[in-house]
């Protein structure tokens, strides 16, 4: 059983117009990377020249953001959901 | 291109902006998107704002309230169509922090002007490009009657 990730309407595009993508994995960080491989298109709308996730994306598995757990390294499981949100901010 | 949407969800919108007055208010847009790249609108979602620093120039939804919604919404068979907050004593159109902090492309940005408390203009921007080349375009908002 792969794991699910959400795809934000932006990002779409690129990952073959589905909200959900599965791919397989045992951490976050390779659950991403996985994603990028299935969908190449979505490397740089992910991730910075430096290879780190953009400052903006904001990543969770279920409820919690993965800046708050082990980052990458965060241990994903078969039953997981990850989420990927840009930040939604503004002001005059 | 337009963004379609009843009154009863517009009104809504524009009073969390009253409401929320001097500070800005904020909330996503649920509906669908058509072939031809407009939207319809079918659910107001108000969020908090989180920018309790500058709340009243600022917004800020947290990605823990995006997270939930983009997950209610994919579940119940709609996306994220857009976003909405309120500009208090100061125009409805885009800002440069607006266009900055924007990332959702193909997604509407409703604005807001609330003066002295009160509703006044309600404009929708398209946000298009990619990051680097990104760009608000005015946007038509197509008003319905009805609840």
């Amino acid at each position: 059983m792969p794991i699910k990730v959400l795809i934000p309407t932006p990002l779409r595009p690129y990952a073959g117009k589905q909200p959900i993508v599965e791919v397989s994995a045992h951490t976050v960080g390779e659950a991403l990377n996985n994603l990028v491989v299935q969908h190449p298109d979505l490397r740089k709308h992910l991730f910075a020249k430096d290879g780190k996730l953009r400052s903006f994306v904001n990543v969770y598995l279920n409820d919690e953001d993965i800046r708050y757990l082990a980052k990458d390294a965060t241990p994903a499981k078969e039953t997981d959901t990850i989420t990927v949100v840009p930040s939604v901010a503004g002001g005059v | 291109m337009a963004l379609r949407i009843r009154k009863a969800l517009l009104d809504q919108l524009r009073n969390h902006g009253e409401q929320t007055y001097p500070h800005e208010c904020c909330g996503v847009l649920v509906g669908q998107f058509d072939e031809t790249g407009g939207k319809t609108v079918e659910g107001v979602i108000a969020c908090g704002n989180t920018r309790t620093d500058s709340p009243e120039n600022r917004y800020h939804i947290s990605p823990a309230e995006l997270i939930r919604i983009q997950r209610e919404s994919t579940l119940a068979g709609q996306d994220i169509v857009g976003f909405y907050h309120s500009h208090p004593d100061w125009p409805a159109k885009w800002s440069s922090t607006d266009l900055d902090e924007a990332h959702w492309t193909g997604c509407s940005y409703v604005i807001t002007s609330v003066e002295n408390g009160k509703a006044v203009l309600t404009n929708s921007f398209l946000l298009l490009g990619e990051e680097q080349s990104k760009h608000f375009e005015d946007e038509v908002i197509e008003v319905s009657e009805g609840i």
